[in-house]
């Protein structure tokens, strides 16, 4: 609270969420808004170039390690490659319990057996499972609470994304986005496991929104929620991005915009109603899930403080909405496009003809992996920049055969990276005033590492090629590296270990933890 | 989808044909089999230096084809090998017992469930849990009926030394001011040693700021040896053994 009241623009209720557990990491995000921003300053621009590993922890899978870490108490709870949870003691990485799950032999999952992370309140700890559940554990020992079945895996559903805890409800998220699952976001009671709402991102026959799909389409029409929601408290709502329409890049069998595929929804928290929603990418051909992290911030925003929500797309739009009233405040393109001559005045984008998949490839940019993807992004409330990873890259589209098989791919074609060209990729300091980047860190190879800002003036990621580092928050200027040799494919986090300032981030197949 | 070029095919797993063969002369040939080609590693089941397959939740055979895919073609990236010279059938009797060290036959057994789960409730959930109610003071029982045979329960009720799960031995700590702390110990090393107690509270104590250290070799639950009827020893072993995990 000391440090929120130096922060012009942001109200007290506002603040208080934001950072009422500074020593603490207890969410996806570290607060429920999406800022991944830390208050804490031990570590800062004077003394970053000191910061040293405290200890490793490996796992023993070699799936990609994509968690991101909850710290509370002097314990972190990281989920593992497949559908695990091992629980640590942060100031020495020594393992307190671990939890690990029997699969079943076949699944189907698109990119890996991934996790993202944990949520955790009370005595509980909750973790989505690759077989399509929302599991509670006990805090101290990792034994099941309860175990509620989310969804049927066998027709392609899987649980990658770390949960958010609201209130008295557990938001869970849907993969399963290539294996043309109908998507949906919904809530499980804390204590009991039983499902409080769920809301799908696909509307049904005579559902508003469903003439936006031909036929029967909507069945198999995805639009997955698997990047953890962010949430105002004041407002009482859900932010929720969501992913690709599907097949994936054949569109023909599903004309229309394809509601509400790649679009950001804003739900009401109690019941799951949708409030408003916007759809980024109309009838999407690329594969341009729409599950980044919306950034919920309070700006003056042309004289006037307004509530916010930031979002930097897969697009290669960066966007910013009121987000009481879903109106369309700004639409910039932020990294390298060809597919849209622009956005009208409501943010809707002019598709430029000819840029389809086709049967022979059809290059166009951005990439299938997109200007931006499951990274995680920071806002810092003292910079008021939104620092987002980026990639700038082409690609050769195809089509491919559209027919469904439940349980089985619908990608209905591919893609590959256009041949002979290397792709860029940056660190951008996004300006939400003005939709431009006002310093750019650039990597030698694009990164799957998310950003973290904290309240020292730093922004902490990790290379393409395994270096943790530390930049300057106001100037990009790098401070601090420290090779790992792995490959990123998480967000860093920092906390409080007994007192002392860490920062952590999976790289390869360890967690790091880092301290003065 | 976040990455297409990252592609990894799940789906595509060979489903084996055959069944786990149940007759007794079956289970003895996969026994032979598995002292010839499998004991070197894993020992009796438990006590090897590989996986233990004391389990009835094995991590990479959750289904009888895919224990059977484990035996024939090894593990990938480990050092589990693939079978050497054994026929389809073989390696199913070989599989077949290799369930049977793990799982527990399903079986009828004397006593009442259901008086059992209230006996249970008062005098064993203040250590044990069982589906997500109960302490933390010792294993999790929500599958040992999977695990163990009724005699096997009724033994570990009768003499709590008879079988002791590692992982859950207990700790008194002295510290140099004289206070004191106790519970499961959870982790030891050269310098220090974590014991969580029954709240749930983690103490990570070095070694160098304790004036003793006691750790029970022996359970610490107590024996029931003529404490509780014997009927009422049999109600609780109906119990425990209907509770097998969903399996």
């Amino acid at each position: 609270m000391r440090l929120s009241l130096r922060i012009a623009g942001l109200s007290l209720a506002l603040a208080a969420a934001a950072f009422s557990q500074d020593a603490d990491w207890t969410t996806f995000s570290g607060n429920t808004l999406g800022h991944r921003f830390s208050p804490l300053k031990q570590i800062d621009r004077t003394n970053v170039a000191g910061l040293k590993p405290l200890w490793v922890y490996q796992i023993d899978k070699t799936d990609k390690f994509e968690a991101s870490p909850i710290v509370r108490d002097n314990i972190m709870y990281v989920s593992e490659p497949p559908s695990d949870v091992t629980a640590l003691e942060t100031r020495t990485g020594k393992v307190l319990w671990k939890y690990r799950r029997v699969l079943p032999d076949t699944l189907p999952v698109c990119c890996g057996k991934v996790n993202r992370g944990v949520a955790i309140e009370g005595d509980k700890v909750y973790l989505g499972t690759l077989d399509a559940h929302l599991l509670a554990l006990d805090a101290s020992t990792g034994h099941i609470v309860w175990d509620a079945t989310v969804a049927p895996y066998q027709k392609g559903y899987s649980s990658t994304v770390a949960p958010l805890v609201v209130k008295d409800l557990v938001i869970i998220g849907s993969a399963g986005g290539e294996f043309g699952v109908r998507g949906f976001l919904a809530a499980y009671n804390k204590d009991t496991g039983k499902e409080v709402w769920r809301t799908w991102t696909v509307p049904a026959k005579g559902e508003k929104g469903a003439g936006s799909w031909k036929a029967e389409s909507y069945k198999s029409g995805s639009a997955t929620t698997w990047v953890s929601s962010t949430y105002d408290p004041e407002l009482n709502t859900l932010y929720v991005g969501t992913g690709n329409p599907g097949p994936d890049w054949t569109g023909g069998s599903r004309e229309g915009d394809n509601l509400y595929s790649d679009s950001l929804l804003a739900l009401d928290a109690a019941t799951g109603k949708m409030k408003w929603y916007f759809q980024f990418t109309p009838h999407d051909v690329h594969d341009w899930d729409a599950t980044q992290v919306p950034v919920l911030a309070d700006l003056p925003w042309q004289g006037a403080a307004r509530k916010l929500v930031l979002f930097a797309n897969r697009n290669a739009f960066y966007y910013v909405f009121d987000r009481e009233s879903g109106e369309f405040l700004l639409g910039k393109q932020y990294v390298r496009q060809t597919w849209a001559k622009g956005l009208d005045d409501k943010g809707r984008p002019m598709v430029a003809p000819g840029t389809e998949p086709t049967a022979t490839g059809n290059l166009v940019y951005p990439n299938s992996p997109g200007a931006t993807n499951y990274q995680a992004p920071s806002f810092s409330p003292l910079t008021r920049l939104h620092y987002v990873m980026t990639r700038d890259e082409g690609g050769l589209f195809y089509t491919g055969d559209d027919a469904y098989h439940e349980g089985n791919w619908f990608l209905a074609g591919r893609f590959i990276s256009k041949p002979g060209e290397d792709a860029k990729a940056a660190i951008k300091a996004m300006d939400p005033a003005s939709g431009t980047p006002k310093w750019e860190y650039p990597l030698a190879f694009p990164s799957w590492a998310g950003v973290l800002s904290t309240a020292g003036g730093l922004v902490f990621s990790a290379t393409g090629d395994g270096d943790a580092i530390a930049l300057d928050d106001s100037s990009g200027k790098l401070l601090w590296k420290f090779p790992t040799g792995g490959r990123p494919y998480a967000n860093p986090v920092s906390y409080l270990s007994e007192g002392k300032q860490q920062v952590a981030i999976c790289i390869g197949h360890a967690v790091y933890a880092f301290g003065l | 989808m976040s990455r297409k070029f990252l592609i990894i095919l799940s789906l595509s797993v060979v489903v084996a044909q055959a069944q786990l063969p149940k007759d007794a002369a079956s289970l003895a040939a996969g026994k032979k089999l598995y002292e010839y080609h499998c004991a070197f590693c894993h020992g009796r089941g438990d006590d090897g230096f590989a996986a233990n397959l004391v389990n009835p939740h094995l991590p990479h055979a959750p289904t009888d084809s895919s224990l059977f895919n484990v035996v024939k073609n090894g593990i990938p990236g480990t050092d589990m090998a693939a079978s050497l010279g054994m026929s389809d059938k073989e390696i199913w009797q070989v599989a077949a017992f290799v369930r049977t060290l793990g799982r527990s036959a399903a079986q009828k057994v004397p006593g009442d469930p259901a008086k059992g789960a209230a006996a249970f409730r008062t005098r064993c959930s203040g250590c044990h849990m069982v589906n997500g109610s109960g302490g933390r003071m010792g294993p999790d029982l929500s599958d040992i009926g999977a695990k163990r045979s009724p005699a096997n329960l009724r033994t570990s009720i009768l003499d709590a030394n008879a079988s002791i799960v590692p992982g859950w031995a207990m700790a008194r700590v002295t510290l140099a001011d004289g206070s004191r702390v106790s519970g499961v110990k959870i982790n030891e090393d050269q310098f220090s040693i974590m014991v969580r107690e029954g709240s749930g509270k983690i103490h990570h104590i070095a070694k160098a700021d304790a004036r003793q250290i006691d750790v029970d070799s022996k359970s610490s639950m107590p024996s029931y040896q003529g404490v509780i009827p014997d009927d009422e020893v049999a109600d609780l072993v109906a119990y425990l053994f209907s509770l097998r995990g969903g399996l």
